[in-house]
């Protein structure tokens, strides 16, 4: 088992490590296959152009959602929960942007016998423009009861 | 009211509509495999977590075998699928205001996590709306609850989607 945070290291105003990947239609094609997204402004620039983005074809909202989740796992290890995940869609994702999910503690507490913490996300693009800002809910293991 | 102006966007179906669970569905049976590709794909060009392929690994770790990303879809890929709706004439030359639509955005909260070999049931209801003032005129923000559950009625996800219209 992977343990990579325990709820007393983690403290207000700590950053999920930046997670980035650079996106393009190898990535989006992949995404679309798997969760049978094959909607044309995603596939091709023009139908993208015809959809009112002048660059053509643009990255799903998913898959932003989708490295948000797999940032805050890679961050807390196998053993914690990603409890609650929320984000708006306020920006494009074009073609061959480089996205990074940031994400920072503002709260945690223990409640009903969790260890809570909570975090504001977002995804930015290369130019630093925020493009998906959102929240994080995460249930993490104390040494104490891991016995570490 | 100026000719750019409406009163509401909202609907007497969307009225009727405010709470009533509906569109209630059932996943095909979850495989690894399915869990598998998922990873490959929301973690491409690196390799995914080993929680998500390597059985031998995830037997070791609390949930006692793999489990999918949270924001798996099991949904993807139906057989029966509803038939795209054709664009009328009046559609194509109508200048309404609501035809538009955005996705805005979603809220997740997770239950228990998926599992190869989970059948998921789905159902969804309109939970509220608003409207306000927007730099395209009037815009109607809708929330969608989404709730699904595995074969053992343990909750998995209830997400809250928004959705725009203008």
């Amino acid at each position: 088992m992977t343990i990579n945070l325990y709820f007393e290291d983690v403290n207000i105003g700590d950053e999920v490590p930046a997670w980035a990947r650079k996106t393009s239609f190898m990535e989006w094609n992949r995404y679309a296959a798997v969760n049978d997204e094959f909607v044309p402004f995603h596939m091709d620039d023009k139908a993208g152009v015809a959809a009112k983005n002048e660059q053509g074809a643009f990255g799903m909202g998913n898959l932003r959602y989708a490295y948000i989740v797999n940032a805050l796992r890679d961050w807390i290890g196998d053993e914690a929960e990603i409890r609650e995940v929320g984000c708006q869609y306020r920006a494009i994702n074009q073609k061959d942007d480089v996205l990074t999910v940031t994400g920072k503690v503002t709260e945690k507490k223990t409640e009903g016998g969790e260890n809570l913490v909570m975090l504001t996300t977002n995804v930015v693009n290369q130019n630093n423009e925020a493009t998906c800002p959102g929240h994080a809910v995460l249930v993490l293991p104390n040494r104490v009861n891991s016995g570490s | 009211m100026s000719s750019n102006e409406q009163a509401t966007l909202v609907t007497a179906d969307m009225a009727d509509r405010k709470g009533v669970w509906g569109n209630e569905r059932t996943s095909p049976p979850i495989s690894e495999s399915d869990i598998r590709k998922w990873a490959i794909a929301t973690y491409w060009p690196e390799k995914p977590p080993s929680i998500y392929w390597d059985p031998d690994y995830a037997s070791t770790t609390r949930y006692g075998g793999i489990i999918a990303p949270p924001d798996f879809n099991p949904f993807a890929w139906p057989v029966d699928r509803p038939r795209p709706r054709v664009a009328t004439k009046r559609d194509k030359n109508s200048e309404r205001r609501g035809q538009t639509g955005l996705n805005g955005g979603q809220t997740d909260t997770y239950g228990v996590p998926m599992k190869a070999g989970d059948i998921i049931r789905s159902r969804s209801r309109l939970k509220d709306w608003n409207e306000r003032q927007g730099r395209m005129g009037l815009m109607l923000y809708t929330f969608t609850e989404t709730e699904w559950c595995n074969q053992f009625d343990e909750l998995v996800r209830t997400r809250i989607s928004t959705g725009i219209r203008y």
